[in-house]
């Protein structure tokens, strides 16, 4: 199997997220970045698949040089090779293109994207990149098994969950379930530093949308507590004051 | 020009979601200046396509054909994408649901669109140019898009925007589309919904739990409390980690974000990753019993106390509120 998986790179989880430049960008000083979770979980999945020489995968980032640290991370985990595409992206649209541009000619069984970037939270490349290789897409999906030339997959639906075959080639938005996380051991970590990771041009693409501004959400009032001894005052509160229940 | 949005049905059903995203396009229809347009695919009776009209669609394009009876992304995304083109239509809106992450982006790709996902505000169209609010950073931030695109693809975000019932009956139309085999290549086996339940991303109440519950044993009275006030149940990421619940319950970062009207967070400390997927919540209520837990900074009601005291009684406050109302 030839599996690519879709990495990005991004603020780590407990990141405090603040804006520069009149808050037009996101303020990246003292920012630990890190391999987007999703992504991890579906570079997980892609090394279970091609265990014992059944395969291989390779990561694709779109990003600056500033992103090679996550790359590395990526090979260490257990990726055959990678490729970056040297431009700092812009929006979904943006990378899908890129992504879709370096696929389209190299015959990968299966694409792996995560659900979501924590970032930017757009859910939008696995579709997108669906669409422009005139492919399968499905997300989010929780269990993936390979059967031949197709694949059964099982995609989150509100209040319960579809299981869907699709023939390969496919790609798909994993989320937490699709598989065990992979913790880089110290032979991964010594072999990722000379595995093969390639840089392209971009290609030029037309700019649909751009981020103008940021915000942070306004900070709530001050906590009313309720007395533990009368929790009907909750329930008197929730009703008469705040006119949820 | 017009706008077109897609009315998705769950079992031939509209759910709140989709009235929502039917008055959110009814008005961007009326800053543009023209009209409403509305798409079904699947089984869905004529009554409850008339309907729409209530939240401002002028016509509804009916596609029931059974080869589009269950839901495949990559055929309704091109059977919306040529409503789209016959309509003229140049802003599209779905609801942000699983199904509209599937389908916005390939009919974003179709149209040469730009795809503003997870919308939670109206556009504004002020001096010509077209911004829109989202949200970013899984909830930390929200992110105003300006789309210099002629074509926009716009989900809607559940639960972000007001129901508005002021029109009338919609014309239904049948459309039929003109689908490639190969958008059919994925064949869905089964579907498995818990259909007692309030499902978690459309939920407007959602009582939720961690660690500080102590084993999924306990769980008896978090589910009773939900029952009560229809909600729907979420955990967090370590209580489904342990399988105590479903990893489908687990809200924050690395799970579902939500925002519905009520959050009740009960023996959950709050951390950050946590918060990120529930501070847009509208009103966040915590019950923990360490007065120092980081939830309180956030919430907008808490009770210091023992869960396995307090529950009990809000299961009762509940139960005689019910009974006097
Ligand atoms: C990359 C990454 C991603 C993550 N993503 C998520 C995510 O998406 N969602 C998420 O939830 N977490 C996430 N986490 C984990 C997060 O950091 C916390 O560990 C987790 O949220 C803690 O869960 P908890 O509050 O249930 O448990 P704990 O932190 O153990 O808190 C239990 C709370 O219960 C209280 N308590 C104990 N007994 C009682 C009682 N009898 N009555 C009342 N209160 C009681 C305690 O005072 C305590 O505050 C992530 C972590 C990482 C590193
Ligand atoms: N810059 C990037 N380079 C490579 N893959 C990316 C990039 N951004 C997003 N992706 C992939 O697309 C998925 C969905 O991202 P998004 O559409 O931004 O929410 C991520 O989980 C990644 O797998």
């Amino acid at each position: 199997m030839k599996i690519l998986v879709c990495i990005s790179n991004v603020p780590d989880t407990t990141t405090k997220i603040t804006f520069t430049n009149d808050n037009s960008d996101f303020n990246e000083a003292g920012v630990q970045f890190v391999l987007n979770p999703y992504d991890e979980i579906a570079l997980s999945r892609a090394i279970e698949l091609t265990e014992n020489g059944n395969g291989t995968v390779t990561v694709i980032n779109v990003g600056e040089a500033s992103t090679e640290p996550t790359i590395r991370k990526a090979l260490a985990i257990g990726a055959t090779d990678a490729v970056r595409i040297n431009a700092k992206p812009t929006d979904a649209y943006f990378v899908a293109k890129q992504i879709a541009n370096y696929a389209k000619d190299q015959s990968f069984d299966l694409i792996l994207a995560g659900r979501e970037s924590i970032d930017y939270n757009g859910a939008q490349v696995t579709a997108m990149l669906g669409e422009l290789l005139d492919i399968p897409s499905v997300s989010i999906i929780k269990k993936l098994d390979v059967d031949g030339d197709k694949a059964t997959v099982e995609r989150e639906i509100e209040g319960g969950k579809e299981i869907i075959t699709i023939p390969f080639p496919f790609v798909a938005g994993t989320a937490e379930g699709v598989a065990e996380w992979k913790i880089p051991n110290m032979r991964g970590i010594m072999s990722a530093r000379t595995k093969p990771l390639a840089v392209l041009e971009a290609i030029e693409v037309k700019s649909l949308s751009k981020i103008v501004k940021f915000e942070t959400p306004a900070p709530r009032g001050t906590v009313k507590l309720v007395d533990a001894a009368e929790p009907e005052k909750l329930i008197e509160l929730l009703h008469s004051e705040a006119k949820v229940i | 020009m017009s706008v077109l949005v897609y009315v998705e049905n769950a079992e031939g059903k509209f759910k709140k979601s989709i009235f929502e995203a039917v008055s959110y396009a009814k008005t961007i229809a009326t800053q543009l200046n023209t009209s409403l347009t509305a798409i079904s695919i699947g089984d869905v009776a004529s009554a409850e396509l008339e309907n729409l009209g209530k939240y401002g669609a002028s016509k509804v394009l009916n596609v029931n054909n059974e080869k589009l009876k269950s839901f495949i992304n990559q055929a309704y995304a091109s059977v919306i994408a040529e409503a789209a083109k016959k309509e003229n239509a140049n802003v599209v809106v779905l609801s942000n649901s699983f199904s509209g992450k599937g389908l916005a982006p390939r009919i974003g790709v179709k149209l040469d669109a730009a795809v503003i996902s997870g919308a939670i505000e109206l556009p504004n169209t002020d001096g010509g140019s077209f911004t829109i609010k989202r949200t970013a950073f899984s909830s930390k931030a929200f992110a105003t898009v300006e789309v210099t695109a002629e074509n926009k693809v716009i989900s809607l975000t559940p639960n972000s925007y007001k129901v508005v019932e002021d029109g009338g009956s919609a014309n239904v139309e049948v459309f039929t589309s003109e689908n490639k085999d190969s958008d059919f290549k994925t064949i869905i086996k089964e579907i498995v919904r818990a259909t007692d339940k309030v499902s978690l991303p459309d939920a407007e109440l959602v009582v939720s739990a961690g660690r500080g519950l102590k084993g999924p044993e306990n769980w008896g009275m978090i589910e009773e409390l939900a029952n009560l006030l229809g909600a729907a149940t979420a955990c967090s990421k370590p209580v489904s980690d342990a399988d105590w619940r479903p990893h489908s319950e687990h809200v924050g970062q690395t799970g579902i974000a939500i925002s519905p009207n009520l959050y009740i967070a009960i023996g959950i400390s709050g951390a950050i990753q946590h918060l990120a997927g529930v501070s847009s919540s509208k009103v966040i209520v915590v019950i923990n019993k360490d007065p120092e837990a980081p939830f309180f900074k956030v919430a907008d009601y808490g009770i210091v106390g023992d869960a396995f005291e307090v529950v009990p009684k809000l299961i009762e406050a509940v139960k005689s509120l019910k009974a006097n109302s």
